[in-house]
């Protein structure tokens, strides 16, 4: 094992699928010789040339249609968008085509298409810039929904999101690629499936569901929550769509109690599309309401004390968890 | 005006009996002077005052109950006006409603306790209800009532808006058979005269009131039998070498410092704990999705009182040598029988051994005292024939019955348990080492 940060296990995941299947290519803006706004694709135009390292136009639309194009023809893109904001431009043709087209044609066209973006903030990008949106996507049929919050998954999910015949939203976030990891060593070939969720820590009383940059968080209040006698299991979603029931449903049968923690908004996100179905699946089990955490319901300020007030920290998740957890418990 | 609330000094409490007021109506009280002299289902305590003034209202008199939580006398200063209230009648009448209310509103209630069992409730108490009748309870805490024939409408939820949730159920449960359990052994002297209710005589009867001891031992072991499967494994154990091990350690022990005499049965708690360390898995409690191995040893000593059984604790008895086990045994059979047994010397045991040994009983089979998992029945010492070498020879003989609830421990444990106690206790050496 390695220790490696998230940015670099996700450009060697990008590299080995690039050496493994020649129909893989790189395309976005600024991905080539700048190397990627965030340096993920750096060192990749030198090693594998223009035919698939290829620089985009500043034009999200266009180079998504590109993309499933080129998908459609039977290669396997991977497009980078410089973050999910920017996506919204290219909604159209992410729902409505890349989505769609395999359902609308019989089977007969593939979309093997994978598409990148940061997504979430912390940064001081200001409002349009700072967005999670991953439940918009998550809301519909025909596209997979991703989250890796560590190293080894987004190296793992990487190969797999450019194995699957699907289209691929693949969700990073600033703030995670700098994060180091254990990673297995160069050579040993592992892929993470696509539709499992993780549990990153066990516990018995208390489920605590996350994803993304909020998982670092968690384990961060899981582990002072120790110190208190709760011992909170913690479950790294790592796929919104599909989201892994099974998974969720046995912790619950275990410790009864949920807390969601996401950085995105409230209402109608996957929190609360999350909610519903652990409701429906584990209604029986449940000994509290399930309670959320998420970042405040505004756009995200710019300035960094309020862009700090406004992202959900490691207390709100604590007190989240002891809102639901009795006291008698804590006292342990 | 500061009112004085029955307190809840046990896990099991429900009601408390007053039976002295140590002080008067116009005698001053200082902050912790004793108050009154109550007594519980297991055991006589004196509460004390937690505000200085002059008592100036008993609510309560001498022979009558209340349940926790009720107002049983009014603190004040000697001119301060007495509430309405104070002088009627029903304010012995348990402010049942009022505190179940009280505890709606702030899910930390008063009534949580330290001990996860001990929060809940007493049965008692109307269910919490928001006053149009509905019981707010939660589905898991729910499936958990109807799976063991609960009726929560007499339980009071400590969750938001009164909600009965998955611990107060559990707590419930474990209230219903945490009583002692098992058949008397150790005979001690009668326990301090409480005020019994009652006796009912006509021609054919005699109807004698249960006391609160008995109901909850009558819950308790009622809950025990229908609830863990039970199934007997016996062993015949060779007590030659342990009775000349005790002859010795007694010897040695009459010139201590403090003389202590060891019994037969100071010895088998000891093995016990020592087996307990060995085979952690006889050491566990079952809940309903999980079993709870405990870390401590703290083995329980059945006492047979004239008004009741009970079970003291021996803490940690597998650190303690066989002399402190001794010492600590006479001092919880003291204590029971003069009624003097604190609530912590009866809680937190994980193991029970129940010894009839002295009324001549070759060997019996004993209830398990939940939550624990198995109870150990000793029979007498006897003079027996057996076959060694080809000869019949007469060797000292005791027979153990082992009790185990099959939903924690299958067969084999319970016999490799059992196989255990027998090793320690027939090469007894080790329970000095």
């Amino acid at each position: 094992m390695r220790t490696m940060t998230y940015r670099d296990a996700l450009r060697e995941g990008i590299r080995e699928e690039m050496l493994r299947d020649e129909r893989v290519f790189i395309m976005g803006e600024d991905i080539a010789g700048y190397g990627g706004t965030y340096a993920v694709t750096k060192g990749l135009f030198e090693e594998f040339g223009e035919k698939r390292v290829r620089d985009t136009p500043l034009a999200e639309e266009v180079i998504t249609g590109t993309a499933i194009g080129a998908a459609l023809g039977g290669l396997r893109p991977i497009l980078e968008l410089m973050t999910i904001n920017f996506s919204l431009l290219a909604s159209d043709l992410i729902i409505n085509s890349a989505a769609k087209f395999r359902y609308m044609f019989g089977g007969q066209p593939q979309v093997p298409l994978v598409i990148r973006m940061p997504g979430g903030g912390g940064a001081q990008r200001g409002a349009q810039h700072s967005q999670m949106l991953e439940s918009l996507y998550a809301h519909i049929p025909g596209l997979k929904v991703v989250a890796p919050a560590t190293p080894y998954d987004v190296k793992g999910m990487i190969k797999a999101a450019v194995r699957d015949p699907n289209p691929v939203i693949f969700i990073e976030h600033e703030l995670l690629y700098n994060i180091k990891g254990e990673v297995p060593d160069e050579g040993v070939e592992y892929t993470v499936p696509l539709e499992r969720g993780d549990i990153k820590r066990e516990g018995s009383d208390i489920t605590i569901i996350t994803f993304s940059r909020m998982l670092h968080v968690v384990l961060q209040a899981a582990e002072e929550l120790a110190k208190s006698g709760i011992e909170a299991e913690v479950i790294d979603l790592r796929s919104i769509r599909p989201i892994d029931i099974d998974l969720i449903t046995d912790s619950v049968k275990k410790t009864n109690r949920v807390v969601i923690a996401e950085e995105g908004w409230k209402y109608y996100g996957t929190g609360q599309g999350l909610a519903a179905l652990i409701y429906e699946h584990a209604f029986d089990y449940m000994d509290a309401p399930i309670q959320h955490v998420n970042s405040a319901d505004v756009p995200m300020p710019y300035s960094k004390v309020l862009e700090r007030a406004a992202l959900p920290a490691k207390d709100d998740v604590i007190n989240a968890v002891k809102a639901i957890v009795p006291e008698a418990l804590v006292r342990r | 005006m500061k009112t004085v609330e029955m307190p809840k000094m046990g896990d099991t409490m429900e009601e408390g009996k007053i039976l002295r007021w140590l002080k008067k109506e116009g005698d001053t009280v200082k902050k912790g002077e004793s108050l009154a002299e109550v007594e519980t289902d297991k055991v006589n305590i004196e509460i004390e005052a937690f505000s200085s003034g002059v008592l100036r209202k008993i609510l309560v008199p001498e022979g009558e109950s209340a349940p926790i939580g009720a107002e049983i006398a009014l603190i004040g200063s000697a001119d301060e006006p007495l509430p309405a209230s104070a002088g009627a009648a029903d304010a012995v009448v348990p402010a049942r409603a009022a505190s179940a209310t009280t505890t709606a509103a702030n899910r930390a209630s008063s009534t949580s306790a330290p001990a996860r069992s001990a929060v809940a409730t007493q049965p008692a108490p109307p269910a919490s209800t928001n006053g149009q009748g509905r019981i707010f309870i939660s589905p898991i805490a729910r499936r958990l009532a109807e799976a063991h024939q609960l009726d929560y409408a007499q339980i009071r939820g400590t969750g938001p808006n009164g909600r009965i949730i998955k611990m107060d159920i559990e707590a419930a449960l474990a209230q219903q058979i945490t009583a002692p359990a098992a058949p008397a052994p150790v005979p001690m002297p009668t326990a301090p005269a409480s005020a019994a209710p009652a006796t009912m005589e006509s021609e054919e009867v005699i109807e004698i009131p249960l006391t609160s001891m008995r109901r909850t031992i009558a819950k308790r072991l009622s809950q025990s039998m229908q609830m863990a499967p039970h199934f007997y494994v016996t062993s015949v154990i060779d007590t030659g070498k342990l009775a000349l091990l005790r002859q010795q350690i007694n010897e040695y022990a009459a010139n201590e410092p403090e003389p202590i005499k060891v019994s037969f049965n100071d010895l088998i708690i000891k093995a016990v704990a020592r087996a307990l360390v060995r085979m952690p898995q006889v050491n566990v409690s079952f809940a309903e999705d999980r079993i709870i191995q405990k870390k401590q040893v703290n083995v329980g000593m059945a006492v047979a009182l004239e008004t009741g059984l009970i079970v003291p604790v021996i803490k940690h008895a597998d650190q303690r040598s066989v002399l402190d086990i001794a010492r600590e045994a006479r001092r919880l059979a003291e204590a029971a029988r003069t009624g003097k047994l604190k609530p912590d010397d009866l809680s937190g045991g994980t193991f029970t051994v129940s010894n009839l040994g002295m009324f001549d009983v070759e060997s019996f089979t004993a209830v398990i005292n939940p939550p624990e998992s198995a109870i150990l029945a000793v029979g007498s010492i006897t003079p027996t024939p057996v076959v060694e070498g080809g000869q019949v020879v007469v060797r000292d003989r005791m027979k153990v019955t082992l009790s185990s609830d099959h939903r924690a421990l299958d067969g084999a444990i319970a016999a490799r348990f059992l196989q255990e106690v027998k090793h320690q206790l027939e090469e007894p050496f080790g329970l000095l080492l």
